[in-house]
């Protein structure tokens, strides 16, 4: 680590694991309700153990955007953060906000938390993902704020690199994209319309920008390809990511009143969103190939080159499945879009999220460069329990939506939505036993950071 | 990558087509926007359709039901539980106040909202509403 100011990255990095703990317990709360209906009604409803389960996916991974910023940015410019202590307040902020939050959604009715924070002055709750109280939102807007002047001032102050530009526009844009949040016509279309210029544009557009930034940054300083290079690759992904993502909004807009012209705009625009995808992989393996020095953060490198792979996997190949409005007439709103949503959220920010806090947190915590073997070779068994316990997760949830989609949608005599949903039922019992095995891995994960031993030290040249 | 593609190539490529497809979607915005009444049924949304759907959001509906295929896939879909409800706001109602308290052993149910009488006139006419939008056929079959 070069700078003192660096360290601020790591209570972010802390909250963040910690949060993604508390979304796989309620993710398996879910699981549970869905094969068995009754688990913990009426305290603990499935749409409030939802609520709690993306809510606190969306948290984590902010906190780990974030955490991942105030690593690579002084980094990056070569300065000390514009300020470390507008860094740990907003920390506090930010955490405090985010459990208030949940602990509203878990001890209120949702009801009763609209009233007393006064959603009907400005009414922007009850929306998927979009389900905090006006207020927080609002307050969730000022830390990004404040977030944002911290770090373009410490870009605009010292060196501008390519990855810290790129890492401040895909910010930048998660912040004006999230204004739409604000917007909710009584016109139901208007009202879905716009709300995904806060979701897709997020994750299929400027958070791409984020994940393209730090997968850059963690590569160049794991394999000391030159950054030239590095830089060339950034540009080009995400040139296409926003070629074809913008208009990929488009795949949204088949079944909601929006024109018909949608469907030819979001298919084929949409059809072309795992290029970008693909070309991670391409590129994360050739500065593997060409890497000029051998890290001796394994568990690292393991994350990096993962990443764009389950990335591919879950956005690219499962997004494509279903995007081409003649199969999405059948698949929309089944568990098809389930099983995408896990892999693709997994693959593509939950381990960009985890390799940063691989690479970043020994040094962190006072380590010339790397954890020792025996904490490496922990953590590595978590990424493979982890990830392969998502494949299994995305695999039954597809089988048991290709099922629904075949009793509900298309074969002879259309049965009713519950009585496919109990057909269906073994599915789901494998899929929460693969959560079970998800949560060993993130168990594992945690324990990793736990393990001392013989640390290894600088990169070696190869 | 070729020697010959430039990062200052790279770098234009990026901006030249970010500037260009946003400009692309928010022309294609501007003419959905006019396309809208057509299709969006907006003049059934009177005073009490628009309470209808702040029903729906302050008790978290989409939190388990998808509206129009979106939201969460733990319970029916609701666009049009209307016509699967014989074209009948008065069904809706007398569905969403029978729900038992303490739920229904071993099932899935939906939780006791206790709404007003209001309420429930209005979360079942913003139904009606979102089941007259023209969704270019979706869903399916009657089933959602």
């Amino acid at each position: 680590m070069q700078y003192q100011s660096q360290m601020a990255a790591k209570p972010y990095f802390i909250a963040a694991i910690l949060l993604f703990v508390g979304q796989i317990v309620f993710g398996l709360i879910m699981g549970l309700q869905y094969v068995i209906g009754d688990f913990l009604f009426p305290e603990i409803p499935f749409n409030v153990a939802r609520m709690v389960h993306t809510n606190l996916l969306i948290v984590w991974l902010l906190f780990g955007f974030m955490g991942a910023t105030y690593y690579l940015v002084p980094e990056e410019a070569e300065t000390e953060l514009h300020s470390t202590k507008l860094a740990y307040i907003l920390f506090w902020i930010f955490l405090g906000a985010g459990v208030v939050t949940v602990l509203g959604y878990l001890l209120v009715p949702y009801a009763t938390l609209a009233r007393i924070t006064g959603n009907e002055i400005l009414p922007t709750m009850g929306r998927e993902f979009l389900e905090q109280p006006t207020i927080i939102k609002i307050g969730l807007v000022l830390v990004i704020l404040g977030f944002l002047y911290n770090t373009t001032i410490t870009i605009l102050k010292g060196r501008k690199t390519v990855v810290s530009w790129v890492l401040l526009l895909g910010l930048w844009g998660l912040a004006i994209f999230f204004l739409f949040a604000f917007y909710n016509p009584h016109n139901l279309v208007l009202d879905k319309y716009y709300w995904w210029w806060v979701v897709h544009l997020w994750v299929e557009g400027v958070w791409e920008l984020i994940m393209g930034a730090i997968l850059a940054f963690v590569l160049i300083k794991l394999t000391g390809v030159d950054r030239e290079v590095v830089e060339k690759w950034l540009y080009v992904i995400i040139a296409m990511t926003l070629l074809t993502g913008i208009i990929g909004t488009g795949h949204h807009y088949y079944w909601i009143g929006t024109p018909e012209y949608w469907q030819w705009w979001g298919s084929i625009f949409s059809a072309l969103e795992p290029i970008p995808f693909f070309m991670m992989v391409i590129f994360a393996f050739n500065m593997a190939n060409k890497r000029r020095r051998q890290h001796p953060n394994k568990a690292a490198m393991l994350w990096a080159i993962g990443t764009p792979v389950m990335a591919f996997l879950g956005a690219g190949v499962w997004g494509f499945l279903h995007t081409l409005a003649p199969v999405n007439f059948y698949t929309h709103g089944s568990q098809i879009t389930a099983a995408h949503g896990h892999m693709a959220f997994y693959g593509a920010y939950v381990m960009i999220v985890l390799a940063i806090i691989s690479y970043a947190m020994p040094m962190l915590r006072g380590r010339a460069a790397a954890n020792s073997d025996k904490s490496q070779v922990i953590e590595m068994w978590s990424f493979w329990l982890m990830t392969v316990s998502m494949v299994f997760i995305t695999l039954f949830l597809t089988g048991a939506g290709i099922l629904q989609i075949w009793l509900q949608r298309i074969g002879e005599n259309p049965q009713s939505f519950m009585v496919v949903q109990e057909k269906i039922s073994l599915f789901y019992w494998m899929r929460e036993v693969a959560g079970v095995i998800f949560l060993i891995g993130l168990v594992l994960y945690v324990i990793s950071f736990f393990i001392g031993g013989e640390e290894r030290t600088a990169p070696a040249k190869a | 990558m070729s020697e010959k593609f430039t990062k200052s190539m790279a770098r234009n490529m990026f901006y030249g087509s970010a500037v260009f497809f946003f400009l692309l979607f928010l022309a294609l915005t501007f003419d959905t926007s006019k396309a809208l009444p057509e299709r969006d049924n907006r003049e059934a949304i009177t005073t009490e359709v628009a309470r209808g759907k702040t029903v729906w959001e302050e008790n978290n509906c989409v939190g388990c039901h998808s509206l129009l295929g979106e939201g969460a896939y733990f319970a029916p879909e609701l666009g049009n539980v209307y016509t699967r409800f014989g074209n009948s706001e008065e069904a809706i109602i007398a569905f969403i106040k029978s729900r038992p308290q303490d739920g229904i052993a071993g099932r899935r149910s939906m939780p006791q909202f206790n709404l007003s009488e209001e309420d429930l006139k209005a979360v079942a006419a913003f139904l009606k509403y979102a089941s007259e939008i023209d969704a270019a056929g979706w869903p399916p079959t009657i089933e959602g």
